[in-house]
Formats: C-alpha cells, structure tokens, sequence
C-alpha cells in the first residue's frame, strides 16, 4: 500500500495556489472596497458639512462591481431650509466668471 | 541615514522573533549600529531569543513613560558590540503604549542608530499596528502555507494604509521573507514554490530561509543563528540582510544548489 500510495498522491500545492488565488481575489476587494467607502463617506461628509448643515446619517454611498466598470452613487438628503440660497444665488455666478475675457 | 524596520506577518508562529533577531545581528556583525525593539507587549520573547532575559531591567514602555531613560533600558549584546536590544514590557497591560510615546522612542532611536528593527507582535490590533506606524520599510514574514500568505496579503494592505508613511502618501517599501521552506516538499508540489508565493503576494522577495533545526538550537541558547552557524538557514538570512542594506545579491533558492543525481537518489536527504 505505501508504494502505491506514494505513486497516487497527488501534488497539492496547486490546490493551495488556487485557492489562495481565489480567496485574496475575494477578500482584496471586499475589504479595498469598504476601506475606499468609509474614507469617501468621511470626506464626503466634512467638505458638504462646510456648507450646508444636514444630518450625516442622510448621506449613503454605494458602490457597485458589474463586469468592466464599476459605479459610484452618492446620494445626500438635505432639507429644504437648510441651504442659503445666498450663496448660490444662480448657476450664472460661477467664479469661472472672473477669469472671463472682457 | 537611519531606516526604521517593521518585521511583520499578521499570523503567529511564522518566525518574526527569530528573523528580526537574525537579520538584526547579521547587519550587526558589519559594524553597523542596530537596535532591535520588542513591540510585543505582555508576550515579549526577543529577549529570550537573544540570551538576554536576565539583563532586562528597563523596558519599552518605561521609556515610552520617561521613567527611564532610552540609554538605561538599552542592552548591549555581549557578543555584536553595535547590537542592541529594547525589551517590551511583560507586566504592563498592552494599552500602556500610545502613538506619542512610540513615536518619541522611535525618533530618539534613530538619533544613535543606523538600523531600527521592530519586531511585531501577531495580529492586526494595536500593538501590531504600532509597530508598523512610524518603520520606513517592512519585512513581511510568511511561511508557504495557506493561512500565512493570507494573513500577509492582510497585512500588506494595512502597511499600505495605516502607516504614517502611507498617510503621508508616500511609499511603503515591503520585502517578503519566506520562511520555513522546505525545497524537496515545494519540488514534489507538496509545498507552495516561491514562484506561488511571490506571484500572489506581489511585493519583491528579500529571502528565503530552508527549514532547519539549526533555528531551534539557535533559540535553545539565546543565540540567533547568524552569529555561529554556517548552515543554509544562517547563510540565507546574512544574504537577506545584505539584501536590505542595498546589495544586489542573486537569489540561491536553497535546492537549486543541487545536482540532477542528488535530486534522483537523494530524496531522504531533501
């Protein structure tokens, strides 16, 4: 039996590869993905901060893998009171303006 | 220059103690001044590993506190005479170690030493998070298993976001150090190849350490392994840290030394 288990043992060191390969494929996006959320949601949340005040826990970002691209969708509740019409006054007002050529 | 080291690996057991000590005395022995630091608190063993354990009277964390100075709590090895070690704390809880503290003791090491190399605790919590904060470089130590690369694919991911240098920006430079391997096994596909290893982890290859009972003997007298041995293990760890100090070195996968008829007949002795 041993001669001729050694002879039908297989090599399993490519089983391990691949299922390595296959797993860290898995786990590098799950976690590079969550990482890359957390981050944009923070700045996301400091930088609209700065200018309107609205509750964080209204803002989601989503992020999804389909195939060849992938997705972003950021999606920001703010109350209607909450933005100072001010200081947008209208989309004309753009400072691109002052850089125009009288 | 100074360079601070992280030696890493996220799993336990893959031999970050050994490594940090036998590259840590490796570079010793050509002069350079080297401090080897124990980050792992409650749990430290580069003391034990160095034959050092009943010189420790002042620790990391002392420093870390200013309850002593750095030159009271470094030891000098009795052996490397620019060889030093900076033990961690086995009593103190291992919340007793803060961002400030580690970086002050970091930056005061830099002043005195050419080589900074911290040893890291197992996992990926604080204290292995510490030890990685403020290196230059890191030695990922992983073992050609399944569950190690894991783990060092995990923790490479972590350098590359959770050090100062990767907040800064700027680059993280990893090595791999593959140890343990046994080259008979990898060549009966029993074991993952280096080829495996490398492909899947993608960071640039420092060295390969053979299995060896030279390590064990090694650690049974408090001795690293480069300081006496002429085996392969001792060999590829001299050649890794050569490696790191700048030399191109080409890389002898520890089997490849042998011949067609050694590989036929001498399969016991692979």
């Amino acid at each position: 039996m041993t001669l001729f288990g050694f002879f039908k043992r297989r090599a399993t060191a490519p089983v391990a590869r691949e299922r390595l390969q296959i797993l860290l494929a898995h786990e590098r996006v799950a976690l590079g993905t969550r990482d890359l959320i957390a981050i944009l949601r923070d700045e996301l949340i400091a930088t609209i901060a700065r200018h309107i005040d609205f509750d964080p826990e209204k803002l989601s970002v989503k992020m999804d893998r389909a195939g060849s691209f992938s997705t972003l969708e950021i999606d920001v509740e703010i109350p209607c009171d909450k933005v100072d019409t001010r200081r947008f006054p209208s989309t004309e007002a753009s400072p691109a303006q002052h850089f125009w050529p009288k | 220059m100074s360079k601070v080291i992280v030696v890493t690996s996220g799993k336990g057991g893959v031999g970050k103690t050994t490594s940090t000590a036998s590259i840590g005395a490796a570079l010793a022995q050509t002069g350079k001044r080297v401090c080897i630091v124990d980050f792992d608190v409650g749990l430290r063993n580069l003391d034990l590993v160095m034959g050092a354990e009943r010189r420790v009277v002042y620790d990391f964390i002392n420093v870390a506190h200013g309850d002593a100075k750095l030159t009271q709590a470094l030891i000098r090895d009795k052996r490397v005479s620019t060889l030093y070690l900076l033990a961690a704390s086995q009593t103190r809880d291992k919340d007793a170690l803060t961002d400030e503290g580690v970086e002050r003791v970091i930056r005061d090491l830099r002043q005195s030493f050419d080589w900074v190399i911290c040893d890291s605790p197992a996992g990926i919590e604080r204290g292995a998070l510490l030890a990685m904060r403020f290196a230059d470089q890191a030695i990922v130590v992983s073992n050609p298993e399944i569950s190690s690369v894991r783990d060092s694919d995990r923790i490479i991911g972590l350098l590359d976001s959770r050090t100062r240098r990767a907040e800064h920006g700027e680059l993280m430079e990893k090595h791999l150090l593959l140890t343990r391997f046994d080259p008979g096994r990898s060549n009966r596909g029993e074991m993952l190849s280096v080829a495996d290893v490398l492909d899947i982890l993608s960071i640039p290859l420092l060295g390969v350490i053979p299995e060896s009972e030279e390590i064990l003997r090694a650690s049974n007298l408090g001795e690293p392994v480069t300081m006496s041995s002429a085996s392969p293990a001792a060999r590829s760890y001299r050649e890794a840290a050569r490696r790191l100090a700048g030399e191109t070195l080409a890389m002898v996968i520890p089997d490849e030394r042998k011949t067609l008829l050694t590989r036929l007949f001498g399969r016991r002795a692979a």
